[in-house]
């Protein structure tokens, strides 16, 4: 039989073989050699870096978990780098989530990243974590004019008018600043659509987002957007950046984009390969002389 | 026994044998360890908003705590073998029996949702109820907790939630009561719809929702989506980069030029193929047709985001089964 022919009879399982294959095994390589593949930032992710870096000290910024564990495998690692970056830049960070399950994940960064490499932080002066608030846009329409309105308490129950970290905060403008990190809705395109359109200039934005939703956020860098990490490469690349930046040897922890590109690469190879090979079977389908 | 059958034996026979393999090798199979940690807390009275008395819990020695209680916080297993091999007898970290089940229940759902790959099965069909299951009952809980519970019944009936299960509720105004108000009329109207008669009632709240919700989209869309895209793509076309030195970056000034152009045309083709009035021929069935390619890089640029998101998520879950589950590696040093 002809080999396109074979080709195109084939069972499609074999392709999700492969796929599994081309997955599984550069994560196994890379679990046991340690070693990562070297990545060059592009100006999206340079330019977030920038916007952090270029922040004085003691600045507010507003970190926003828009996401849960389902996304986290993309979201994660850059949630982590940024708020690494915030933290070695001294940089007072208010955690907010208007996802339920994104005030948890904050509180699980705060402890791997703030409370663990950064010990002089102390909560509530340094950083905070106000938790979940139900509402989507309601709630990003309430923080234009009365920010503790929209969050009265901290995950911990504090009221927010007694939080060191938020005294002079009236409303959302007052954070030079947001980083959010989401995968959806309500997220990044709603910060840009009711508050940062709102804001006129007075508050910048950056974002991280997962790969399904980069295309329809892509048109809003430079100008609405200040910088954008787009999916699993825009960390990979954020988090060599930040690594670079910090020096030494980077903890494991801050590798894990970098660690996920090896299987990209290789998924990504074998994509590639499919959609050549379905061609090749389209147009050899084509030659054949119908009966 | 069918041929699918025989093969599902032969594989789930081949996982048992491998997971048995590597349960008696080395440090064995996936398990959470935690460490007994004694919280201790004090109140205090301090004077807060609005002048109105709050009580403050602080951290205090436990010979002063008006309150305490025991937290197992999870830690790495390396830190139980440390632990183990300095004190064999020491009880302060132990094994997570909770936890662990937890580990390897989700183990197990991530494989029953993979399984479906070859067949649907009934460990798909289970894993998939599950989640159904579960995702109801948890916006359920949510949508109760976080939003009637804090934002309705907080603020009609506030001494009671505070006592009852809100210590930390702050005091709403008037405006919030009579606004809360009006939402527990609309929440009732709209629950109408089950009623046997009246059911048009319902259909007031939809088209208050429907109003209100047409009114932000529209003004929020037209200022950063319309405006602001409009402007941002109103740009010279020949963009200078400065140089480091004080003159002029050719390189950087001839992509940025030629990123602006693309843009440009990108832009009006992209617009000229949505032009139905007009027939595609000649110059606006070229243009058309380039605006035809600009959408098709997009949606190939699209695909690709997307395939990249869902390996990044394949990655995750065998990353989960490679190292928490079955501990072939270690790329956190959790164990070594």
């Amino acid at each position: 039989m002809n080999f396109w022919l074979r080709l195109d009879s084939m069972d499609r399982r074999w392709v999700f073989l492969m796929m599994g294959l081309a997955v599984a095994i550069p994560i196994l390589w890379i679990g046991i050699t340690g070693r990562t593949f070297p990545e060059t930032a592009t100006p999206a992710a340079r330019d977030v870096f920038r916007a952090i870096d270029s922040l004085p000290e003691g600045s507010r910024v507003l970190f926003g978990f828009d996401y849960d564990p389902a996304s986290s495998g993309e979201l994660q690692p850059m949630a982590t780098s940024l708020m690494r970056q915030c933290a070695a830049k001294k940089l007072r960070i208010v955690c907010i989530a208007l996802w339920p399950l994104g005030g948890n994940l904050a509180q699980e960064t705060l402890a791997e990243v703030v409370r663990s490499d950064f010990p002089t932080m102390r909560e509530g002066v340094d950083f905070v974590n106000l938790g979940y608030q139900a509402g989507n846009e309601g709630v990003m329409k309430v923080v234009l004019t009365d920010f503790k309105k929209a969050f009265p308490v901290d995950s911990r129950g504090q009221p927010s008018n007694d939080i060191e970290i938020l005294k002079d905060v009236k409303t959302v403008s007052d954070f030079p600043l947001i980083v959010n990190v989401g995968a959806g809705y309500p997220g990044n395109k709603e910060w840009i659509q009711y508050v940062i359109s709102a804001c006129q200039g007075k508050v910048k934005m950056v974002a991280g987002c997962t790969g399904v939703s980069a295309p329809q956020l892509y048109p809003y860098y430079p100008v609405q957007l200040a910088g954008l990490l787009g999916a699993i490469k825009g960390a990979a690349e954020y988090e060599s950046l930040v690594n670079e930046a910090m020096g030494g040897v980077p903890a494991p922890k801050y590798l894990e984009a970098q660690r996920r590109m090896a299987p990209q690469l290789f998924g990504h190879l074998l994509m590639v390969s499919l959609i050549l090979a379905g061609n090749g079977i389209y147009f050899a389908g084509k030659r054949r002389p119908q009966r | 026994m069918t041929r699918q059958g025989k093969t599902w034996l032969v594989m789930c026979g081949v996982l048992a044998a491998l997971l048995i393999a590597r349960g008696l090798t080395g440090e064995g199979l996936g398990r959470v360890y935690v460490k007994k940690v004694e919280v201790s807390l004090g109140s205090e009275q301090v004077a807060g908003a609005q002048g109105v008395s709050q009580t403050i819990w602080k951290e205090v020695p436990a010979d002063k705590a008006t309150m305490k209680w025991v937290e197992w916080n999870q830690v790495a297993p390396k830190e139980f073998f440390a632990a183990r091999a300095a004190n064999p007898a020491q009880d302060s970290i132990s094994l997570s029996w909770p936890r662990t089940i937890g580990l390897w229940l989700g183990a197990f759902f991530t494989l029953a949702i993979m399984s479906f790959l070859y067949a649907d099965n009934i460990a798909y069909k289970l894993a998939e109820a599950t989640v159904i299951g579960v995702s109801a009952a948890y916006w359920m809980v949510i949508g109760f907790w976080e939003t009637l519970v804090p934002k309705l019944f907080g603020a009609l009936t506030p001494t009671l939630v505070s006592k009852l299960v809100l210590p930390s509720l702050q005091p709403s105004d008037v405006v919030q009561q009579i606004s809360m108000w009006v939402a527990l009329v609309l929440g009732v109207m709209m629950l109408w719809r089950l009623a046997p008669r009246g059911g048009w009632i319902a259909a007031w709240p939809l088209a208050f929702i429907v109003g209100v919700t047409a009114g932000l989209k529209i003004v929020s869309h037209v200022e950063s989506d319309l405006m602001a895209q409009a402007a941002a793509t109103m740009q010279p076309i020949v963009e200078v980069v400065p140089s480091a030195t004080g003159g002029t970056d050719w390189y950087a000034t001839t992509w940025a030029t030629l990123a602006n152009a693309l843009v440009l045309v990108g832009v009006v083709c992209g617009l000229v193929y949505f032009l139905f009035s007009v027939q595609h021929k000649g110059v606006i069935g070229g243009a058309a047709r380039v605006g035809v390619w600009y959408l098709m890089i997009t949606f190939g640029a699209a695909f690709g985001f997307t395939v990249m998101g869902r390996i990044a998520l394949l990655a995750a879950r065998f990353e989960f089964l490679f190292d928490d589950w079955l501990w072939l590696i270690d790329p956190n040093h959790l164990r070594s």
